[in-house]
């Protein structure tokens, strides 16, 4: 564990020292106040966030892959990964620390928006519970599309091929799931249904907090950073 | 106490390309021994299956007394390695650097800074230490990645190329570290240039198309080659009878302890014979005598040594079959 803290430091501060973090945050901020200022912040609405957490699903399919791509593929394109890992440490280690690095920063980028809680709060009365799940759910939720991203990035030593895997990946769990499902004939519909991100995220916003959406989010997490080992482990029998 | 690393008929496929075919070869403790071929011998996979990086087809290797597969983390807690071209993270500062690989290595936390502080000394980084390893020029660099293995105190040395692409004053500096680094710590470096690995090592595998073609210490290696030749060249004074080159090969050859003598025209009339002594045998006197009775001018009498930079190029030239035969 010990192991793993240290890498996660180094991935954090290595974040904090890259350009392209910092394009995709502002990027990442840019968007959702946008979106803040159109559909939540208007005079007559209820003081709430809902519609900035619901489009919020939509974003950062485009926003975090292109945080997390560097994270493995930069390693394995410089060289670094051959270093990192004949140094005694397990590669469920370095898959931990480089998921737990890419999510802190997530959450650090999330921070900025807690001043949309500020400015409703000075110009309304919000109710702070559908707020606290919903942050509830962009944490769960960005926990799963870094694990994603970062098993993307394990793919490749490219990281625009890492970046366009992850969003393709993410495009279809988060955005052509709920579609597929209102085609698919009906034994196969449940299934499409229960697999997209969508039917488990917006009760997050809307103020439940259900332990099978928080399962959907932790099980597919822990299934990609498995796959991301495994992909670091085919070095081996490749 | 055995042997610290100790490979056993290591093999390598990459698809259906050999890297490495049954390589096996052992070095004690305390040695400096080169690794040396050309390239793309199958040197740097060795190392790589050696540091836990890659898994061999088939085979087993042991470092300090551990499986490389089974006992993987075991063997890299031992060995401090340099791959080739020195990876390094370009964001991080030189101190930062040595600091975080000292925590991934198992340096406790109140030794960190002094462990990073006697390999800044050791290799020359005092200057640097609070520069990005990004603007580092490449002898720097190898130096950083040099005091990176020497981080923990492991006991096996692992480094691939340490030498390649420094200028010359730089490779003296990391030559005399290796050295001064043998008297406490196996290492094992590989290189494509005998001079390099002459210069350092005690020992020497060589190493081609993924073969190992032979092993031991420089000097007995430099005894086993042994073999000599005597270069002769003379010119009979012109328009004498009996005097014709095939004749003057002739008589060269009945000289007593010779075995064989090619003879090449140099032009001008002059001949060199190169001739090769039966074991044990010096006809340089005979050589010498036969010249002055027959009038002959001598304008070259000479041994000529097989080197080992001349077997070297024998099996860089991919004559490794060749060489191995003419080795046993």
């Amino acid at each position: 564990m010990e192991k793993v803290l240290l890498l996660t430091r180094r991935e954090i501060s290595s974040y904090f020292v890259s350009p392209i973090a910092y394009v995709a945050m502002a990027l990442f901020l840019v968007i959702s106040g946008f979106f803040f200022a159109l559909a939540d912040f208007r005079p007559g609405q209820p003081a709430a966030m809902r519609s900035i957490f619901d489009v919020m699903m939509v974003i950062l399919v485009f926003v975090i892959p292109i945080v997390t791509m560097r994270c493995l593929s930069e390693e394995r394109r410089s060289g670094t990964l051959e270093t990192l890992l004949t140094a005694p440490v397990t590669d469920t280690q370095v898959v931990l620390a480089k998921f737990l690095g890419s999510w802190l920063f997530y959450l650090a980028m999330l921070a900025p928006t807690l001043l949309y809680l500020v400015l409703l709060a000075a110009f309304g009365n919000p109710e702070y519970g559908p707020v606290a799940s919903g942050y509830v759910g962009l944490a769960l939720l960005g926990m799963l599309y870094v694990a994603i991203g970062v098993f993307a990035s394990s793919l490749t030593s490219n990281q625009v091929i890492a970046a366009v895997t992850g969003f393709v990946i993410l495009v279809v769990l988060a955005m052509l799931a709920p579609w597929t499902a209102s085609v698919v004939p009906a034994p196969w519909r449940q299934i499409v249904r229960e697999a997209s991100v969508r039917t488990h995220y917006t009760d997050f916003s809307q103020g439940v907090v259900d332990l099978v959406h928080v399962v959907y989010f932790v099980a597919l997490s822990a299934y990609a950073l498995f796959l991301t080992v495994k992909a670091l482990e085919s070095r081996r029998w490749r | 106490m055995g042997a610290m690393i100790e490979v056993q008929n290591l093999s390598k496929w990459y698809g259906k390309t050999l890297a490495l075919d049954g390589a096996s070869f052992s070095v004690e403790k305390d040695q400096i021994v080169g690794f040396l071929g050309p390239n793309w011998a199958g040197k740097s996979t060795t190392l790589r299956i050696l540091t836990g990086f890659l898994p061999a087809t088939s085979g087993e290797a042991r470092v300090n007394g551990h499986d490389v597969l089974v006992e993987s983390l075991a063997v890299r807690s031992a060995v401090g390695y340099m791959p080739e071209n020195v990876p390094l993270y370009p964001e991080m500062r030189v101190e930062e650097y040595l600091r975080f690989r000292a925590g991934l290595k198992d340096v406790p936390a109140k030794d960190r800074p002094a462990a990073v502080d006697r390999v800044i000394e050791r290799c020359w980084l005092r200057d640097v230490r609070r520069r990005l390893v990004g603007q580092l020029s490449k002898g720097f660099r190898q130096r950083v990645g040099l005091a990176e293995a020497l981080i923990a105190d492991p006991p096996v040395l692992i480094l691939d190329e340490p030498t390649i692409g420094l200028d010359p004053a730089q490779i003296q500096e990391v030559r005399h570290l290796i050295k001064s680094l043998g008297e406490k710590h196996t290492v094992l470096l590989s290189s494509h240039m005998l001079t390099e690995v002459e210069k350092t090592c005690s020992h020497v595998v060589i190493v081609a198309q993924g073969r190992i073609v032979k092993t031991g210490s420089l000097e007995e290696m430099r005894k086993g080659l042994g073999e000599q030749r005597i270069v002769l060249e003379v010119r009979a004074p012109s328009g004498r009878a009996g005097e014709g080159p095939a004749e003057m090969a002739r008589a060269v050859g009945q000289v007593a302890g010779v075995t064989d003598v090619r003879r090449d025209e140099l032009g001008d009339g002059w001949q060199q014979f190169v001739v090769t002594p039966a074991a044990g045998a010096d006809p340089r006197e005979g050589l010498y005598k036969v010249v002055a009775q027959r009038g002959w001018t001598l304008r070259e009498l000479r041994r000529q040594m097989e080197t080992l930079e001349g077997l070297y190029m024998q099996i860089t030239a991919g004559d490794a079959a060749a060489a191995a035969k003419s080795a046993a």
